[in-house]
């Protein structure tokens, strides 16, 4: 007690839960829809109606009204930070999803975005009004190219999937100028790849012909000398491969497809592990996309936006898409009509993720080449310290073979507990951590790939790892209620998927008035 | 380096409990002679006041937007953001979550979603909307294909009044994936005859509204002539604000419709990130390409949100998938959400007529000076002006006097004769003193 007779010290132990009126629970607080507290006629933006005019809309007025809500700033501020408070970010704990790399964000990366030099400037103001984004391009470019040893940049795909479009059809491109547009007409890809490559391929009328992996999770190069033959357009693959491995015989690879008449289209991803250390021209590659939101740390923003700037060998140079920067002295200029050179075309309407340039520069420029290594170094690391700190509890597909920049374990060991990956990872949930990459890659029962990136001290890992421990013996005790009924303590429960997709609701509507 | 937590001493530590000698030993599958023993010769590590001074200087040598009287459009527009969106969207567990692939500890970023889906929904007077795609140019594209699978024809129409940037990059993917495209050619008056054009080998017509060059166009008798040819009607929007204005084109039975939602909460930022809007019929729903986010339950039976009909997608789908985005622009329909959720529909009514009072005012003043002209019978917030000479050359010249006066045409369409062609755009940035400073300036190059 203090001198006004309050309390100071807890006096009694609740004995279980009381309901609370709201059903809210001290920081978790339920969020309705905008729909359902906002009103069609408030704003909470302060507008002048202009003074009386004539309009000009030639008739086209709208006669209907929309439906959306307004809020005052004080609602709109707290339902968002309440919403918020929902999502789990690498910056409340370790976010491990293999193949996603979920590194720290600098926020200096976003105050340098914001400048309104490079946040208010239009894409089509005159390229004299201009010259320092340019500039920025240019050597983001050349960071870029150096790191990769390749000859040609197009910066303008706006994520991994838009750069594997753009590289496969510089390739396409590429066969057509030589006349063989018609008969290759087949990529291949190992059956461990991300499911954006055979829907690229697929999407430029290219039909995907798998290569296996060995069963040390590699390609090995007799097998894709049994799947090449004259048909063949490119191989697509990934390196360091989905499972966290680097493809030991890549160079002879890049021979085999290049002897063959085909390109090597290499999915960048996971180049996070290997910048600094090794440039994918080195190996044969002939295009490249770079995920700047993976590797150079633009943050993900809960699903974009991204950047996949794609690099190019001399051999698919020329056919890199329009806008492309052009020196001119002094000056830089924007080559943005495709006619009149022999690139393939466009990919979007305008230069690019220029705000994820920014970030990406300011990145590299804050670690340098010493730095990046170290980071790829780093990153490298931690995947190994974790797959040793967990390789005798946990199965391991690929035995005790070191991993790059993630590892990856399957679902063996969990083999008669009545406990899923599924269950596991949201066990992880409770424990406050943001479970790994499941179910992927394909060619693993169960997989449960960890990418624990550089950006996890030792004493994060160290709990991580502890924590993983704890849940498997817990597993392999048989107590279930602690996977099978998780996550206990997220906002939410496990969410029915099944009922979602039978009976798709993916918009508000207004309640059915009730009949009396 | 700021940014390793590892010591020295951790990095021993852990090599000798993985059981290596040394870092390399871990790349010890890449082959010898392609690993790098030494850094490359590049810059090494700056400190973060050093990159401030290093980017600042570069963004120091560009003309913001802010900075001058504005009006270049073309499919960016300069609109003013409240400062709640950017504050918000910077909190982070919005900004360093990713795709929302747990559910129940991303439920915030998923109702987000499904507000988002809603409101675009409502906007553009569709059924439904995904959870967005690149930018409003490949969310085109992606429609062109979309509609080839509905209707099983691939042919495309396109119209002469969509935007040339949104024409390159459909054509490229529809010639990439052989299909056919036909583009009419430029069509600033909008005299094109589409209906005419139509028959039905066509999967889809894409008609832009607002078109490029401006002017508003109905499209209730092409829906009509597009559903008795069994043709897909595509409507683009580049300037999504003009949707608080301009009958949705929803309602004027479009079939799917796509759109630029840059002008709502997000900034020019040179042209990217930007973001596509996407929405369509219900009954074309599993050929839409794109994340979908829906409505569920959880095991206590409380509402929650999910991702949903995840079976078009690549990751489940692969070579089947109806697209292959992945990462598509999250945080920016998290602006525009927010900025339309502070809006409401009463505020985007009234910005959308600032904005159409603003370039009327600025088209009236502009019939006034000798030397040129407005071409467009209609308009929302942007038209061509015909001007005596090359209007690349104005651009330039009134760049020099410290007005950013717009596109012109040629930028766009180089080699289509219309080089005397500016489009300029008007919103509710411009003051009166803006559009005096510009009216001055023209005035004074139409007497040069
Ligand atoms: C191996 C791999 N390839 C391609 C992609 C696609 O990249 P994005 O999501 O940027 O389109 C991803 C990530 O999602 C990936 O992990």
């Amino acid at each position: 007690m203090n001198r006004e007779g309050r309390p100071t010290q807890p006096q009694v132990a609740t004995p279980h839960m009381p309901k609370t009126f709201t059903g809210n629970r001290a920081l978790q607080v339920a969020e309705a829809l905008i729909f359902e507290t906002g009103r069609n006629d408030f704003t909470g933006v302060d507008l002048d109606p202009p003074a009386p005019f004539t309009p000009r809309l030639g008739g086209l007025e709208r006669k209907s009204a929309i439906g959306l809500p307004g809020l005052s700033e004080p609602e709109a501020m707290r339902h968002y930070v309440r919403l918020s408070q929902k999502n789990y970010a690498i910056d409340l704990g370790p976010y491990p999803l293999g193949s996603c790399t979920m590194k720290h964000n600098p926020r200096l990366n976003e105050k340098m975005a914001r400048l309104p030099g490079f946040a208010d400037i239009h894409p089509l103001q005159p390229v004299s009004t201009v010259q320092g984004a340019l500039e920025l391009m240019e050597e983001l470019a050349g960071w870029l190219l150096k790191l990769t040893n390749m000859q040609a940049v197009a910066l303008s795909p706006k994520a991994g999937a838009h750069g594997e479009m753009c590289g496969m059809m510089a390739i396409k491109a590429a066969i057509s100028a030589r006349g063989e547009a018609a008969t290759r007409k087949v990529v291949l890809a190992p059956e461990s790849a991300h499911g954006t490559n055979p829907a690229t391929a697929a999407a430029l009328g290219f039909s995907v012909r798998v290569v296996p992996a060995g069963p040390d999770g590699l390609v090995h190069p007799d097998a894709v000398a049994a799947a090449l033959g004259p048909d063949v357009a490119a191989i697509m693959l990934t390196n360091p491969n989905t499972c966290g491995l680097f493809e030991r015989d890549i160079v002879e690879i890049a021979r085999l497809v290049h002897a063959a008449g085909a390109y090597f289209y290499c999915d960048g991803a996971n180049f996070n592990a290997i910048v600094g250390k090794v440039r994918p021209g080195d190996l044969g590659v002939d295009a490249m996309h770079i995920n700047l939101h993976k590797t150079f740390s633009t943050p993900h923003g809960g699903g974009g936006p991204g950047s996949g700037p794609v690099v190019l060998s001399s051999r698919l140079a020329a056919f890199a898409p329009v806008p492309f920067l052009k020196r001119e002295g002094e000056r830089l200029t924007l080559v943005e009509n495709a006619e009149g050179t022999e690139a393939f075309g466009r990919m979007t309407a305008f230069h690019g993720q220029m705000g994820m340039f920014v970030r990406a520069l300011a990145y590299i420029l804050s670690h340098g080449a010493d730095g990046l290594a170290k980071a790829s170094e780093d990153a490298v690391l931690a995947a190994n310290y974790v797959r040793v700190s967990l390789g005798d509890v946990m199965s391991a597909p690929f035995g005790d073979k070191i991993c790059m920049h993630e590892a990856l374990f399957d679902d063996r060991w969990l083999k008669d507990t009545g406990i899923t990956t599924l269950d596991f990872a949201k066990a992880m949930i409770d424990e406050g951590f943001h479970p790994m990459t499941i179910y992927f890659p394909l060619v693993v029962h169960g997989a449960m790939l960890i990418e624990p990136t550089e950006s996890e001290s030792l004493v994060s890992l160290t709990l991580f790892i502890a924590t993983l421990r704890d849940l498997v013996f817990s597993a392999l005790r048989g107590e279930t209620e602690r996977f099978l009924g998780a996550p206990h303590y997220a906002p939410r429960k496990r969410l029915d998927e099944t009922a979602a997709a039978r009976k798709p609701v993916l918009r508000w509507t207004p309640p059915q008035p009730v009949k009396a | 380096m700021r940014y390793l937590p590892l010591s020295a001493e951790n990095r021993e530590d852990m090599l000798a409990r993985i059981g290596v000698a040394a870092i390399d030993d871990l790349f010890a599958d890449a082959p010898r002679d392609a690993l790098l023993t030494s850094p490359l010769d590049l810059p090494s590590r700056k400190s973060e006041l050093e990159v401030e001074r290093r980017l600042s200087a570069l963004a120091g040598k560009n003309v913001a937007a802010g900075a001058v009287p504005f009006f270049v459009g073309a499919g960016a527009y300069k609109h003013h953001v409240p400062a709640t969106v950017d504050h918000l969207i910077q909190r982070s567990e919005f900004l360093t979550s990713y795709t929302p692939y747990q559910p129940e500890i991303s439920q915030g970023t998923l109702q987000v979603l499904f507000e988002f889906q809603t409101q675009v929904a409502n906007l553009t007077g569709m059924e439904v909307a995904n959870a967005s795609m690149y930018d409003g140019s490949t969310g085109a594209a992606e429609a062109i294909l979309m509609a080839h699978r509905v209707t099983r024809r691939r042919k495309a129409l396109v119209s002469g009044g969509l935007h040339p940037h949104y024409a390159a990059t459909a054509r490229t993917l529809s010639d990439m994936a052989e299909d056919e495209i036909r583009i009419l050619p430029p069509d600033p008056l909008a005299s094109e005859d589409l209906i005419g054009a139509l028959d039905d080998s066509l999967s889809c017509v894409v008609v832009q509204s607002p078109d490029v060059f401006g002017n508003p166009r109905d499209l209730r008798p092409l829906a009509e002539a597009c559903r008795a040819k069994g043709v897909l009607l595509i409507a683009v929007v580049t300037e999504a604000l003009a949707l608080g204005l301009i009958e949705s084109p929803g309602a004027m039975g479009a079939d799917i419709v796509v759109g630029e939602g840059q002008s709502i909460g997000n900034g020019l930022n040179f042209g990217g990130p930007y973001l596509g809007l996407f929405a369509a019929r219900e009954k074309y729903l599993r050929q839409m390409p794109g994340r979908l986010c829906g409505q569920t339950v959880d095991a206590d039976g409380r509402r929650g949100f999910v991702l949903t009909l995840s079976t078009r997608e690549q990751h489940i789908r692969r070579e089947k998938a109806t697209s292959n985005i992945c990462t598509n622009s999250g945080l920016c329909a998290l602006a525009f959400s927010i900025h339309l959720s502070l809006l409401g529909e009463t505020g985007l009514k009234q910005l959308a007529l600032i904005n159409h009072a603003n370039a009327v005012a600025l088209a009236d003043a502009l019939e006034k000076v000798p030397g040129v002209k407005v071409l467009n019978r209609a308009f929302f917030n942007e038209f061509t002006l015909q001007v005596q000479g090359s209007a690349a050359d104005l651009v330039e010249r009134m760049a020099a006097r410290g007005v950013l006066a717009g596109v012109p045409v040629s930028r766009l369409l180089p080699g289509a004769g219309l080089d005397d062609l500016l489009l300029v755009a008007s919103s509710e940035v411009n003051t009166d003193e803006d559009r005096a400073v510009l009216l001055d300036a023209l005035q004074a190059e139409m007497r040069a």
